[in-house]
């Protein structure tokens, strides 16, 4: 079974997971970009932070036969911060780069006139960037913050199609698929949606425009959740090829609206590699002990 | 060597993308900002993967990337050179991705050892960090002939030392013959003792090479 987890913050996931993730059958990813728990109070932070996006961590994703994407942004949540707002004009620089594939997450927290600042202006540079968008609905007073997320969708003119309004649920899918975007779901443990909730909605709305994500980050959140879900759709009678539409073809269809998608990276070979403890993937073959 | 990878890269693009490289090239020559749009696009633009195949051996790029090569022009299409090219090439290293942060250390070599240029000394502090980072595919770009030349001993050892205990072969080191001195020997030493009394392997590249060269 071939899986893409296309939300996943993996900055804040073991090496254990990605080796389980790809035993599960995870092959490719999207990190986005989020807060960390603790706040960041400096632009330098960022950096920092985004730097990793596009450099260590796919490099160690790479040890355990995984590609790794990344979504660039300033999140709804720090940007209520004036300390951080200045990373809006930071961004630029990094919607550029190869395995920058979206803008995300953007949208509301709160849904202070901060927030409404950020998400407008990043909406704009996605469209300035031609990339996709990766738009987080608040956890709090969800329903009113998704219509308000879709209305400035709308307004900002940018394709329906390439943007995605993540953390779904009943009350939300409706119109979000209506008003033309995806729909973004993040199987949680215990928040969020399930697998079994989730498979009641495939039943219901379809596959298509549908993204499944384990939305797995520092929190209690579970990465093996692609797959849990994808058992569950073959356990209630979906077929493989419905598997293989929304857990791989769908997110590839989406994210490959950048035109940067790279899933040919190296045959992965890594987590078996000799003494069992190894993370190298070098430029050759190359197998010996831990990087330390 | 910009020669040979001009040539290379030539020969073996397709039209449209060798064409597309020679306008950036042109871009850059006449205005130098520019380097900073077209760098982080050429993988996607011009192409990526192997230069050369494993099997050309003796070919002069072997071991290139066709977007290191092709990032490698642009600089040297640039019309700064000492240290003004210094500072750019600090600057794209700086804000850039794990690729276009490997096509400035390759770049250091040919851009160094061309006829026209003041030395490229200023970049030495590039190799330390890449030689600091976690990423392999850093380090061993990091450990190429432009270490070879420039990195003082001291820095030198530890990054050969580094290449051992992460796995990466002796083979990618540059200039290993000509600067290993008895200190890098009395290190690997140490460090094959240390193997064995673990009950562990002496990788076989390092054992050779210590067979090579017995301790004075
Ligand atoms: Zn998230």
């Amino acid at each position: 079974m071939r899986l893409f987890d296309p939300h996943i913050h993996m900055t804040s996931r073991t090496t254990d997971d990605y080796a389980a993730m790809r035993a599960a059958g995870v092959r490719a990813l999207v990190e986005p970009s989020f807060w960390l728990g603790q706040p960041r109070t400096s632009v330098g932070s960022f950096v920092d932070y985004f730097d990793a996006l596009i450099g260590w961590e796919p490099f160690r994703a790479a040890q355990f036969g995984i590609s790794h994407h990344c979504a660039v942004a300033l999140n709804p949540k720090e940007a209520n911060d004036p300390r951080c707002r200045e990373v809006l004009d930071l961004l630029p620089r990094y919607l550029v780069k190869d395995r920058v594939v979206a803008v995300g997450e953007i949208g509301y927290d709160s849904m202070t006139p901060e927030e409404d600042t950020a998400f407008a202006a990043q909406l704009a540079l996605a469209v300035r960037h031609d990339l996709p968008v990766l738009v987080h609905t608040p956890h709090r007073d969800k329903a009113s913050g998704t219509r308000r997320t879709l209305d400035v969708v709308r307004e900002s003119g940018i394709a329906p199609e390439r943007v995605v309004v993540d953390h779904l649920n009943e009350l939300t899918v409706a119109a979000v698929l209506d008003a033309g975007c995806w729909a973004g779901f993040s199987v949680y443990p215990q928040t969020k949606m399930d697998e079994h909730r989730m498979v009641t909605l495939l039943r219901e709305y379809g596959l298509e425009r549908i993204l499944v994500n384990s939305a797995a980050d520092w929190g209690r959140s579970d990465p093996l959740k692609t797959r849990a879900t994808a058992d569950t759709m073959l356990a209630s009678g979906f077929t493989t090829a419905d598997v293989e539409r929304v857990m791989w073809h769908n997110p590839v269809a989406f994210y490959g609206q950048s035109g940067r998608l790279d899933l040919t990276g190296p045959a992965p070979d890594i987590g078996e590699s000799h003494e069992g403890n190894s993370i190298e993937r070098g430029p050759r073959p190359a197998a010996r002990t831990a990087a330390g | 060597m910009i020669d040979a990878l001009h040539d290379t890269l030539a020969a073996r693009l397709p039209a449209p993308q060798w064409e597309r490289l020679g306008q950036w090239r042109r871009r850059v020559s006449e205005s130098p900002h520019d380097v900073r749009e077209f760098f982080p696009r050429a993988g996607r633009e011009i192409g990526r993967g192997d230069l050369v195949g494993p099997a050309e051996t003796g070919h002069p790029c072997r071991g290139w990337r066709t977007d290191d090569a092709a990032r490698t022009l642009l600089l040297a299409a640039l019309p700064q050179r000492g240290d003004d090219l210094v500072a750019e090439l600090r600057w794209l290293y700086e804000t850039g991705d794990a690729a276009e942060r490997h096509a400035v250390l390759r770049s250091l070599d040919p851009l160094d050892l061309r006829a026209d240029t003041d030395t490229l000394d200023g970049a030495l502090p590039l190799v330390h960090d890449a030689l600091r980072a976690n990423d392999l595919r850093m380090v061993t770009a990091a450990v190429g002939d432009y270490t070879a030349r420039h990195l003082p001993a001291p820095a030198w050892r530890h990054a050969v030392l580094k290449c051992v205990f992460t796995g990466i072969p002796l083979s990618a080191v540059s200039g290993l013959d000509e600067r290993a001195d008895p200190e890098l020997l009395r290190m690997l030493n140490d460090f094959a003792a240390e193997r064995t009394a673990a009950g562990r392997a002496v990788p076989p590249d390092v054992a050779t090479f210590l067979r090579a060269h017995p301790a004075p």
